[in-house]
């Protein structure tokens, strides 16, 4: 049979041996924490502590403000410093909560012992809204909002992405090497929200490893599959895994649960487990430390906040100057200015790079219709960023350009080395804000 | 470590190998067993005429944006093409000063004046075959073969006499220097095709409705050597394979390039059977390539998870909305 897939897409260099076989560390910090008020899409937080006030690992120190909005922890004990605006890695300075580690790491006492069997989906999905999960795969988006559709019974399949077609993360391949039945246990969960869904967990083919176990370990489960994947990049991006699995399209005005689909990376359904069997606020996160450029590269389990900086001197700082640091991945990661900012809920990676492609000259477009057979949304990219650039907005939105799933599939492939996918993003805000003021 | 501030760009952070420079050098190698038959078949003249003309056509683009100011772009390798493709669209006997002045148009006016790569819409090495044709016909359609001059296999066709295929297979009869060869043609269009330069969609849309006009539309209907004769006979593989193709004088969009090479093939058969001349890919082509602006505004590819809009338009999306509004 052949493996699921989409149509488009491409293959850059995978790069994830580099750190495929280390295993998980837990890290420390020794430094403060910086803890933005805003991880997530939606209203930022509003904080609940003061200057000088001591928290514990796990305590609330900032609530959510509205629905989509999510609650922020301390991921360390210590004493607040100060609450100030910091750089965040998108370089927009950002409200945020500075805790003075003191390395106890004291936390806060669990005193909700009911199990996950008495409680009601409700009550779930209260505890997962405490706990302030947010999709952990890079989006960010509170997970509370997306377990509660309006209509629970029509979703038929929860999909946990495990497809991780960024090159070079392994944060999530560890996660489920290491704790594939916390992912299982996580998804049960997910699941018993739901009274019609069956779960899929849905795996690239390069991590057949992982297939393989997951396999061992459900046998014949009535409710749970494991599907494999064609390794393709974007092949985790939502609405091209949604493809691949059950043929259904989302498109950009449309959320996977209109098809009947819930999809949450493994991280984050990890940290659903944490929240409602062991009462745990999402304090942790897995960072992969990797590139051609770091001496050590390893995945840390690392308390959010944690500054980059202090996780890149862990592993033995950089071999040579860095032309590049990117938080995330190469397809869709940011480029930092410097290192000094904090780790976030949707940090997967730390990717340092001894060059830097995108300093290369761009040349003429000659119509070789790449960019066209490589979009996963069918979009023709070059028109498009033609239409941008010459501010042709009713030609951009005939042309589909609110589409635009930003995957960078065309400027990655560009032979005239056009960064089609920046051009193309930028006209897609500049249309959506321009919107909403009406 | 000090604060010193790293590149920042928008995402993604890192290209592919493909560059412009690569698929021209892909364009040719793969014309060179098609030269070099050419140059086998025709003799050393034929090498003459290939030098000649990708000399002045890289000349004339260097001199070109010399005088404008522009950045030079001889080596993105595309006028070194433009310059073989146009030197292989040539009979062997052409007077070298008249293969100078069509590298110059093709170049000059047909590419730079437009803007330079990308921006022609003509593909530059036919545009000046047509423009040779019409200036210097008689030169133009006078081959000689084994130092005998005769008119092609396909106007013997066209007269109503017949042609040995095997012949017009392997390419040992007079013709253009690169069009005469199938075989060293095809091998090169492999290369492209392995190379993913191009896909199969114009080349075979265009060469099935074509033959298809030929069932249609001729007296030669089921004929099939006298088919195979028409498809191996003049610049139609060339053309399918090498010119058809051109990215920049070729619909983007996919189901674009279907109707691309239908209209080619339709346009070919017209030329050919009922026009004057025996020959008309050429002009096939170039008339093709006026079309494709108005091919891709009709070919828009519907996004991924919109074709439902497809058979009932925004109309049936705006009805459904206001539905949702109500409920």
């Amino acid at each position: 049979m052949p493996l699921l897939t989409f149509k488009g897409g491409i293959h850059p260099e995978e790069g994830k041996e580099i750190s495929k076989h280390k295993a998980i560390v837990k890290y420390k910090p020794s430094g403060d924490i910086v803890l933005p008020v805003s991880q997530h899409i939606g209203a930022p937080a509003t904080p609940v502590v003061n200057v000088g006030d001591r928290v514990l690992r796990g305590q609330l120190i900032a609530s959510a403000n509205g629905f989509v909005s999510a609650n922020i922890h301390s991921s360390v004990s210590g004493i607040v410093k100060a609450i100030e605006p910091r750089k965040t890695f998108t370089g927009a300075m950002v409200e945020s909560i500075i805790i003075e580690n003191d390395q106890e790491y004291e936390e806060v006492p669990v005193t909700d012992f009911r199990k996950p069997e008495e409680m009601t989906a409700e009550e779930k999905i209260e505890l997962i809204k405490n706990a302030g999960v947010v999709g952990m795969g890079g989006a960010c988006f509170p997970t509370h909002v997306k377990l509660s559709p309006k209509n629970p019974e029509k979703i038929e399949y929860v999909i946990v992405n495990g497809s991780e077609c960024e090159p070079y993360l392994t944060s999530d391949y560890r996660r489920m090497v290491e704790n594939p039945e916390l992912v299982i246990e996580g998804l049960r969960i997910m699941l018993s929200l739901f009274p019609n869904a069956k779960g899929i967990i849905a795996i690239e083919d390069n991590k057949h490893d992982v297939v393989y176990k997951f396999h061992k370990l459900l046998k014949k489960d009535p409710l749970i599959s494991v599907k494999e994947l064609y390794t393709k990049y974007p092949q985790g991006g939502e609405r091209q895994l949604i493809y691949a699995l059950t043929k259904k399209k989302v498109n950009s005005s449309m959320l996977p649960a209109d098809v009947g689909c819930i999809v949450d990376n493994v991280d984050t359904v990890v940290a659903i487990y944490d929240a409602v069997v062991n009462k745990k606020p999402l304090t942790n996160r897995i960072v992969t430390v990797t590139g051609d450029n770091v001496y050590s590269p390893y995945n840390y389990n690392v308390p959010i906040g944690t500054l980059y900086i202090d996780l890149i001197q862990e592993s033995g700082s950089f071999i040579n100057e860095p032309k590049k640091v990117i938080s995330g991945g190469p397809m869709m990661g940011f480029a930092m200015e410097d290192c000094y900012v904090p780790i976030q809920k949707g940090s997967s990676a730390i990717l340092a790079m001894s060059k830097d492609d995108a300093t290369c000259e761009e040349t003429e477009c000659i119509n070789c219709g790449k960019c066209v057979s490589a979009c996963p949304e069918r979009l023709l990219p070059t028109l498009l960023a033609k239409a941008a650039s010459n501010h042709e907005t009713n030609k951009f939105v005939k042309l589909n350009g609110l589409e635009c799933i930003e995957c960078g599939c065309c400027t990655y492939i560009c032979p005239a080395k056009k960064n089609l996918a920046q051009t193309i993003k930028t006209k897609k805000k500049e249309v959506i804000a321009s919107r909403r003021k009406k | 470590m000090d604060k010193k501030i790293m590149n920042v760009s928008s995402n993604p952070h890192v290209r592919s190998e493909v560059s412009t420079q690569g698929i021209m050098f892909d364009v040719l190698i793969a014309l060179v067993p098609a030269a070099f038959f050419g140059v086998f078949n025709f003799g050393l003249r034929a090498l003459l005429l290939i030098a000649t003309c990708m000399i002045t056509c890289i000349l004339s683009e260097f001199v070109f944006e010399r005088l404008t100011k522009r950045k030079n772009t001889i080596f993105d390798l595309s006028a070194a093409v433009t310059g073989l493709l146009l030197a292989l669209n040539l009979p062997a006997e052409f007077p070298v000063w008249m293969a100078v002045i069509g590298s110059v148009f093709a170049i000059i006016v047909v590419k730079q004046l437009f803007g330079g790569i990308g921006q022609n819409f003509m593909n530059p090495a036919l545009a000046a075959r047509c423009f040779l044709l019409l200036s210097f016909g008689t030169r133009m359609t006078t081959f000689v073969y084994d130092g005998v001059t005769s008119a092609t296999p396909l106007a013997v066709i066209k007269n109503g006499g017949t042609y040995e295929l095997k012949a017009m297979f392997l390419g040992t009869t007079g013709g253009t220097i690169g069009e005469t060869c199938v075989p060293a043609i095809l091998a090169g269009a492999l290369f492209l095709l392995f190379r993913r330069v191009i896909s199969l969609r114009i080349p075979l849309t265009y060469i099935i409705t074509f033959v298809v006009f030929i069932v249609l539309f001729t007296d030669i209907k089921f004929d099939y050597v006298t088919i195979a004769c028409e498809l191996c006979g003049g610049g139609l593989m060339l053309g399918a394979f090498f010119m058809a193709t051109d990215y920049v004088t070729s619909p983007i969009t996919p189901a674009g390039k279907i109707w691309y090479g239908i209209i080619l093939g339709l346009l070919t058969g017209l030329f050919r059977f009922y026009g004057p001349n025996a020959e008309g890919v050429s002009y096939a082509i170039i008339i093709g390539n006026l079309l494709v602006p108005i091919i891709e505004k009709f070919t828009v590819p519907y996004a991924f998870g919109r074709e439902k809009e497809r058979f009932f338009g925004r109309l049936f999306a705006k009805r459904k909305k206001d539905k949702e509004v109500k409920a």
